[in-house]
């Protein structure tokens, strides 16, 4: 009898040990971050999803989650949020459905201990502790520039084909680009012109004809919108200018394969969703391990992407957009 | 001398004379405006117009209006191209014939509900022009077609030449020339003026308002299906928001071309000088800097000092008639 009760305490004793040692595991199993897109069975969100893993393998302790409601809405977004809790996961990076909505159960979270941040279209301040953002006028403004310069040799005539007169956001990248092309390098280079295409098809193609016509010596065009760098693209082929007259904007890479491919337009830019994935990653773990508590003015190390600032209510500028080319649009084509 | 007089009576001849004043004040801005190659360019920009203008045109002869017409441009062109993305292999013929008779549907159920539901053309056409852009919404999916996915094939319609002038200048004259034998010389053509003209003569003498309004909407609905086709391969982009506002420019052309706004009197030879003149303004504005915060203000102005020297002209005509009836 005694024997048979050492032995049972021997034998809890080890039981005890192994589960002494699966606590031990626990704590050094990877970070469960998880990526909470607008909706499933979008090209773009797939691509932040890979941008995730990547930033995972790079950080070794991590596993990237990628989840998202069938339908983009605010309700699918909270019942995901509420079973992660349950989860206990550790962190949550979170492209929002709404910008307000979401916060009673994002708080929630933040009280059971996980991180939450938001990225691409965030929460307002209180609800996460960094939004963080693809870029800023200056940036994005100051790139276009660059872009065009490469492709024209800092060299000659320059116009922009603008959306609507009234945009906002596109002014002030004019704007910006008016400041940058005064640094001495682009002393041969002048921004001619400004025109406004009103984001139609039609009238974009009329004025980057208007342009190619009334300036002669232009070298290039910068199109910082979607549909005006499609028909600017497409009234540099016709007028039979390609090669001559150099093309960049702000294109989905989709859309634009044509033309980068083709070799009229030889460089644009948009934010990457890839890019996106991997540094809300990188942040959430810098976060999750205590390494950066994410108040204004602290600094995130996010691996390749160089780092970045906590600016003012959480709100945190990733960088420069990503630069399309020949030889990677066919890549990102293929996600958005 | 009497035989200029005589011209001068023509309104399509006042028209000629303000589109060449309109030419010789752009190039004295723009040196360079007028030349041959810009002038083809010209003309191959305007050939949509002048198709959609021709079928606005029959609409607004009855009394009516088609506000749907960039709506069934973007419906068309956006079906088309995605016609020609998911079957390459398919002729661009048939995919032309295809964004017609879309075209050509889409603008009978107008005239159904104009002829049978009674519903007045601009309410009809105001409902369908949302409900055919919400279409192209939902078939689309947001997503637009472009360059890459469209083949050489379907590229190349507008853009490809025939005895020096673009398939696209081609397809307006080729619908310009049918569209004048129909409107002159077929019976159906002359009860569209009829109608126009007094509905209860035309009613008692036997033309039936009904089948005029299927005839016109249906007309109007396929020469959209052809512009549908040639602005999205023209531009080698079928974007959702194809067209937007292009009603306007239609009706614009037909006013400027004399057609009249109450019904009854007008001919394509106008509405088509009235859409040449709308589009130099539109190829003008762009190379003669102005501020683009002027250049709407311009643009109105302009259009509506071209109809108030064409409604003078007008009226001298019929002063002069009276006054030859006094005598």
């Amino acid at each position: 009898m005694k024997k048979l009760l050492t032995l049972l305490l021997a034998l809890l004793m080890v039981t005890g040990l192994f589960a002494n040692g699966q606590q031990e595991d626990t704590v050094e199993s990877p970070l469960k971050i998880v990526l909470l897109v607008k909706s499933l069975g979008n090209g773009f969100f797939e691509a932040v999803a890979d941008g995730g893993v990547e930033a995972a393998e790079e950080l070794g302790n991590v596993e990237s989650i990628y989840m998202g409601p069938s339908a983009s809405t605010a309700e699918g977004q909270i019942e995901i949020i509420e079973t992660l809790i349950a989860q206990r996961v550790d962190g949550i990076a979170i492209s929002a459905n709404d910008k307000d909505a979401l916060i009673p159960v994002t708080k929630k979270a933040m009280a059971a201990g996980i991180k939450v941040i938001s990225f691409d279209s965030g929460i307002a301040p209180g609800g996460r502790i960094v939004d963080l953002i693809p870029s800023v006028s200056e940036l994005i403004g100051r790139q276009q520039v660059q872009l065009i310069a490469e492709l024209t040799d800092y060299k000659g005539q320059i116009g922009i084909v603008s959306a609507t007169s009234q945009a906002t956001n596109q002014n002030e990248w004019i704007q910006w680009m008016y400041e940058e092309i005064k640094d001495p390098k682009y002393k041969d280079m002048e921004l001619v012109e400004v025109v406004y295409g009103d984001d139609m098809a039609d009238k974009s193609y009329r004025e980057a004809v208007g342009l190619m016509q009334k300036y002669p010596e232009l070298t290039g065009i910068i199109s910082p919108t979607t549909v005006g760098v499609l028909a600017a693209s497409k009234a540099i082929e016709d007028e039979g200018m390609k090669g001559k007259v150099q093309i960049t904007g702000l294109g989905l890479p989709s859309e634009m394969q044509h033309y980068i491919e083709n070799g009229t337009c030889g460089q644009m830019a948009l934010w990457n969703p890839v890019d996106l994935g991997y540094t809300s990653t990188m942040i959430l773990e810098a976060l999750i391990t205590g390494k950066v508590e994410g108040n204004e003015g602290d600094v995130f190390k996010v691996g390749r992407m160089g780092e970045v600032t906590v600016g003012k209510d959480g709100v945190s500028v990733m960088s420069t957009p990503f630069v399309f080319n020949k030889e990677n649009i066919a890549k990102y084509a293929a996600m958005f | 001398m009497n035989t200029i007089k005589e011209l001068m009576k023509k309104r399509e001849i006042t028209l000629v004379l303000l589109v060449l004043t309109l030419t010789v004040l752009v190039n004295l801005r723009a040196p360079g405006f007028v030349s041959g190659e810009n002038i083809s360019r010209i003309i191959n920009d305007t050939s949509i117009l002048i198709m959609v203008a021709i079928g606005q045109f029959f609409v607004i002869l009855t009394g009516g209006i088609d506000l749907s017409v960039g709506s069934i441009i973007a419906f068309s062109g956006m079906a088309a191209s995605m016609l020609n993305q998911s079957n390459p292999a398919l002729p661009v013929g048939l995919v032309l014939m295809v964004g017609v008779l879309i075209g050509l549907v889409l603008g009978a159920f107008n005239g159904l509900l104009v002829a049978f539901g009674k519903v007045p053309p601009i309410i009809a056409t105001l409902g369908t022009m949302s409900i055919y852009r919400g279409f192209t919404f939902v078939l689309s999916k947001g997503q637009w077609v472009t360059a890459h996915e469209m083949t050489e094939g379907y590229m190349n319609l507008p853009k490809g030449t025939f005895l020096g002038l673009s398939n696209l200048i081609w397809a307006a004259v080729l619908v310009s020339a049918v569209m004048i034998f129909f409107s002159r010389y077929t019976r159906s053509g002359r009860e569209v003026y009829a109608i126009g003209g007094n509905k209860t003569a035309a009613h008692f003498v036997g033309v039936s308002e009904a089948k005029v309004n299927m005839l016109i909407f249906s007309i109007s609905g396929a020469l959209c299906g052809i512009a549908g086709v040639m602005w999205t391969s023209r531009y080698a982009a079928a974007v959702n928001e194809t067209a937007t506002g292009f009603e306007l420019q239609t009706v614009a052309a037909c006013v400027l071309g004399g057609v009249n706004i109450a019904g009854g009197a007008g001919a394509i030879p106008g509405v088509i000088i009235g859409a040449l003149f709308l589009g130099i303004i539109n190829n003008a504005l762009p190379v003669v800097n102005f501020s683009p915060f002027y250049q709407m203000f311009i643009q109105g102005l302009i259009v509506l000092a071209a109809m108030f020297i064409n409604t003078m002209m007008d009226n001298r005509k019929e002063k002069e008639l009276l006054n030859r009836r006094s005598l």
